[in-house]
């Protein structure tokens, strides 16, 4: 009866044309389930069995992008009941708390943030251990070490929204360092020399700190910055290294191994 | 147990338990006894063991149980169980290359599997899994969410986020200038220079220990001992006004810490000359500039010329050879500067209030 059921599903024209290959039973098919799949086809058709090993690599990258894909989904869920502004931001998030449907959005996200700063950081450190950096793959690494840059920002970003105690005062302590920024910070070494006419160009309403807070205190203008900046911007970018980061993967012969 | 308690309290303080664990960090380097299975079963049962003990204590506990602590927790037991696992494939690995054998990577590189079903199957269970762990973590923890935020009440500690406070931790040490911006900027730069500098051919795609020496114990000793250990320090350790506490400790807020630190400066033409401070601050600071120069431009000359480093000269030629000194010689500002700390109660090497310019 199931069989049969089965059957009649599996050969029916709307299964067929999104499956083509079906389960693969031979290896042609393997090799056509990997090729005719969108998100199969970042990988070979065959893989180094020593770069198979969980002990060989951590699993640590694809955990990585596994939790930039959660964040990326959670996020997005959050946006529907987020609303950056002074008014109503730390509101939100009481609601999201109490009153919304699927009330873990915001545990996963913040959970899986936390999670995916250790795994790229672990992620490095397997990379290192195992000396992958080394030719040809040393522009991929330089790939890496900004996409561990990068999320460090989305998590510091991040961290303003609830708009509570804990996220206005690690924001405040954070970039209060850019006041000390050589050059273009208030009171970073070299500033004073900045000066056209005796008038000084760089202080407290023009400094770097002004350029990241959007103003002199942490405000309304701070808030929507780093929204934009958590929701759009570096995630944008980050997508994108992701995406030049896996194609290196592949044009630079696969996961490392010796040669 | 009290007297237990305070002898960890009173050996977790920074100039004993950074003393403590530099020695452990050679220790474990040179060990190899540690990286075996039994090794790790021990280091596990022992740090397992200990961290339960520790949270008996009500100290302890309220720290460490904060939500927000619960994945720096989790951190540091993954870093040290990655940290056994790639050290013993790194030895297993140096056993058989010294007996003439291919490693075990080497033996099985050839071996080309069809990536359906392997691969993508464990991706599957591990997407799975980690799934599974993040609901279960998320229904069993709940997000903090503090009081409505305030400009005008300062929670003490003001702690930037987690990953940020080995650099508020290095604030005690240096000025934000370079704790908030140069050094981790240099951080950034000084991983990206790791592949031109690193001309070492060997050890490119498997584990191993000997063939990579220098390297690893770098790359461990910056990441483990100062990276790791000071968000550690930073998280745990320090509570109202940054002051230190032991991890048996009370946060008390009223707790106060004499500083007296005093400039390389005045220790020179106070104390040594016992003349006053020169107003201008180039014959002031004179002294800490000379110190600072030698250190950052003659220092990599005599390494160059050391008997020891100068294959590594050879090797690499002067610009990496350079740019690999300055890049570590940058890092070690910091163990120095700590340890000028607590011996003299150094404030600055050179401290030029006048442009902010204070080292």
């Amino acid at each position: 009866m199931l069989k049969k059921i089965q059957k009649s599903v599996t050969q029916s024209q709307v299964w067929k044309s999104i499956f083509r290959v079906g389960i693969p039973t031979d290896n042609r098919k393997r090799a056509l389930a990997m090729l005719g799949n969108v998100v199969l086809h970042l990988h070979p058709i065959k893989v180094k069995k020593s770069g198979l090993r969980m002990s060989y690599t951590w699993c640590m990258g694809g955990t990585a992008f596994f939790l930039f894909l959660v964040e990326t989904i959670t996020g997005l869920l959050l946006m529907f009941y987020y609303r950056p502004t002074v008014e109503y931001a730390y509101f939100d998030m009481v609601d999201l708390r109490e009153v919304a449907a699927f009330g873990i959005m915001r545990e996963l996200h913040r959970w899986g943030a936390h999670a995916m700063v250790i795994a790229v950081w672990l992620h490095m450190f397997r990379v290192f251990m195992t000396g992958s950096y080394k030719p040809p793959r040393e522009f991929n690494w330089n790939v890496g070490v900004v996409l561990l840059v990068l999320t460090l920002l989305l998590s510091f970003t991040g961290y303003l929204l609830p708009w509570d105690q804990l996220a206005i005062w690690a924001i405040t302590v954070g970039s209060n360092m850019a006041r000390a920024t050589p050059l273009v910070g208030t009171e970073g070494p070299g500033s004073a020399l900045l000066q056209l006419g005796g008038r000084k160009l760089i202080h407290v309403g023009s400094d770097a700190r002004f350029a990241l807070i959007a103003g002199r205190t942490i405000g309304g203008g701070t808030l929507i910055r780093f929204y934009v900046l958590h929701c759009v911007g570096i995630p944008f970018i980050a997508a994108f290294l992701i995406a030049v980061h896996f194609w290196r993967v592949r044009k630079d012969g696969g996961i490392s191994g010796p040669v | 147990m009290e007297a237990i308690k305070d002898l960890i309290n009173f050996l977790s303080y920074p100039k004993w338990s950074f003393t403590l664990s530099l020695v452990v960090f050679f220790l474990l380097v040179r060990s190899k006894k540690l990286w075996t299975r039994r090794g790790g079963l021990i280091m596990l049962v022992a740090a397992v063991t200990l961290f339960s003990l520790s949270l008996l204590d009500p100290n302890f506990r309220s720290v460490v149980a904060k939500p927000d602590n619960v994945p720096i927790v989790m951190m540091v037991f993954l870093v040290g169980f990655f940290l056994w696992l790639a050290l013993y494939k790194g030895i297993r690995n140096d056993e058989l290359i010294e007996r003439g054998e291919p490693t075990f990577e080497k033996s099985e590189v050839e071996d080309k599997i069809f990536t359906w079903p392997d691969l993508v199957f464990i991706e599957f269970i591990c997407m799975i899994l980690l799934m599974v762990g993040l609901v279960v973590w998320s229904i069993l923890l709940r997000a903090p969410l503090e009081e409505p935020a305030n400009l005008a009440v300062a929670p003490n500690p003001s702690k930037a986020p987690w990953y940020f406070l080995g650099l508020q931790e290095m604030l005690v040490y240096f000025d934000p200038w370079l704790a908030g911006v140069v050094l981790p900027g240099l951080i950034v730069v000084g991983l990206m220079a790791i592949p031109y500098i690193d001309t070492n051919p060997k050890g490119n795609g498997y584990y191993t220990f000997k063939e990579r020496k220098t390297e690893i114990i770098l790359f461990l000793f910056g990441f483990l001992v100062l990276w790791c250990q000071m968000i550690v320090i930073g998280t745990f350790l320090r509570g109202p006004n940054w002051n230190f506490f032991g991890p048996f400790e009370f946060w008390d807020v009223e707790k106060i810490e004499p500083l007296v630190n005093v400039d390389l400066s005045e220790i020179i033409w106070i104390k040594v000359l016992g003349v006053g401070l020169p107003s201008h601050w180039l014959p002031r600071e004179i002294f800490g500039i000379i110190l600072l120069a030698l250190y950052f431009f003659a220092l990599p000359i005599v390494f160059s010329k050391t008997r020891g480093l100068r294959r590594y000269y050879e090797k690499m030629g002067p610009p990496r050879f350079y740019t690999g000194v300055g890049l570590f010689l940058m890092m070690m500002l910091l163990p120095i500067k700590m340890y000028f700390r607590w011996a003299l109660n150094l404030k600055y090497f050179v401290h030029i209030q006048e442009f902010f310019f204070n080292v």
